[in-house]
């Protein structure tokens, strides 16, 4: 639609008439809210993140790395139903009964006791991010000495044994908060019979 | 009697400032989203503090809905053509150019390739409607799953990227069959899809222990 008129009652003699062009845009804006409204619907804004992970092959029988952990470093977590982690430290124990402690993904729960034991690295990472914030380090060596903080030596080894009443969520949460507690040692390890021994002496549900 | 004459009021808004923000609002739009990709069943992904972002290529996504079905979805209609070609080679299925052609152009799949005749003679919107009744076979009597992963490789290269999203509420035994499927095959490095989640400074729980 498009409103020509022309402005100005007195004219002068040899003066072209002023002419006023408006352009109605109410129809474009229409259309764009239609275009807009379809855009929002349609698609999604954030783009999904992922966590990478490694899992050992088949053929290296998890259970000898296992034993290779050294007692001090290892840490044992059990993931049950309704959100709940059962953890030990150190060496496994078949005959004390309550021999596990109950705690939950929470700041005060499982990350304290992870943080509390790799308090060094967690410290060291965190003087690396900021160091990283501020440039002082290429992004390269940011990952190279990243990785290497991680896996040094006396860190903690995690190993994480979801069990089959729990949740593919827990599992995620718990590789979270190896994340978040700078942990680079932990694998994802299956319920054995000793475990579930262990498990029923400290009135444990496992299945 | 003369009547008062009332001016009319000229009320002529200018829509132009409205345009223009529009417009500005729509380009945002089209340049920061991507299209929603239609999948067979609604999935919840967990949060997580991972930043890294997934891949936009060279990527098989497997789908596992909380009754532990499984879909699969690999981007590229060409390369799933291929593989669809090496499913039904293993399987003594022979196909016709319309349903590769169709199968190459729709979305996830997950049909068990004894079905898969029947499910391709389906109208689109019908298949859409019965496809989350299905879900690839992946017991240990007949893996399909492995069958497909393997093909992907096959046909995509190393470079392919296996990205598992599965729904928060999964129970652990359907994400171990997965796993360990993967494992058989020697895949053992994958993405698990999550959402974003803020985290505290990992440093203040611990200074709150002290």
């Amino acid at each position: 639609m498009m409103q020509v008129s022309s402005g100005g009652g007195e004219k002068k003699k040899g003066q072209k008439a002023k002419q006023d062009v408006r352009v109605d845009f109410t129809p474009m804006v229409d259309m764009m809210m239609l275009l807009i409204t379809f855009f929002m619907l349609a698609t999604s804004l954030s783009k999904p993140q992922t966590m990478e992970i490694a899992m050992p092959a088949k053929d290296k029988v998890a259970e000898e790395d296992q034993n290779e952990v050294k007692a001090s470093e290892a840490i044992t977590l059990y993931l049950g139903a309704d959100h709940k982690v059962y953890y030990y430290e150190g060496l496994a124990d078949l005959t004390t009964p309550n021999f596990l402690t109950e705690t939950e993904f929470s700041a005060d729960g499982l990350r304290s006791v992870l943080v509390e034991r790799n308090r060094k690295v967690v410290d060291q990472v965190r003087e690396l991010n900021t160091k990283k914030e501020l440039n002082q380090v290429s992004k390269e060596d940011y990952e190279t000495q990243l990785s290497e903080l991680k896996s040094g030596k006396g860190t903690p080894v995690v190993i994480i044994k979801p069990m089959e009443n729990s949740t593919y969520e827990d599992m995620i949460a718990a590789l979270d908060e190896m994340l978040i507690a700078s942990i680079g040692k932990y694998s994802i390890v299956d319920v054995d019979a000793n475990d579930q021994t262990m498990l029923t002496n400290s009135g444990v549900a496992f299945k | 009697m003369a009547r008062p004459k009332i001016r009319r009021k000229d009320t002529w808004i200018d829509m132009t400032p409205m345009s223009d923000v529009m417009v500005l609002l729509l380009t945002f739009f089209m340049l920061t989203s991507t299209f929603l990709k239609p999948e067979p069943v609604t999935v919840n992904t967990p949060m997580s503090v991972s930043e890294i972002l997934i891949p936009d290529k060279n990527v098989l996504s497997v789908l596992i809905s909380p009754k532990g079905q499984i879909f699969l979805d690999l981007d590229n209609p060409d390369d799933r053509i291929a593989v669809l070609e090496a499913m039904a080679a293993n399987y003594n299925l022979d196909l016709t150019e319309k349903e590769k052609y169709e199968f190459g152009i729709a979305t996830s799949f997950g049909v068990p390739m004894r079905n898969f005749k029947e499910f391709m003679s389906m109208a689109l919107d019908k298949r859409n409607e019965v496809l989350p009744q299905y879900g690839v076979p992946i017991d240990s009597l007949d893996n399909q799953f492995k069958g497909w992963v393997l093909a992907a490789r096959d046909v995509k290269g190393k470079d392919m990227r296996i990205a598992i999203k599965a729904d928060a509420t999964t129970p652990y035994p359907y994400i171990k069959t997965v796993m360990g499927s993967l494992q058989d095959i020697r895949e053992n490095r994958y993405n698990l899809i999550t959402a974003l989640r803020e985290v505290q400074n990992p440093s203040a729980a611990a200074v709150s222990q002290e």
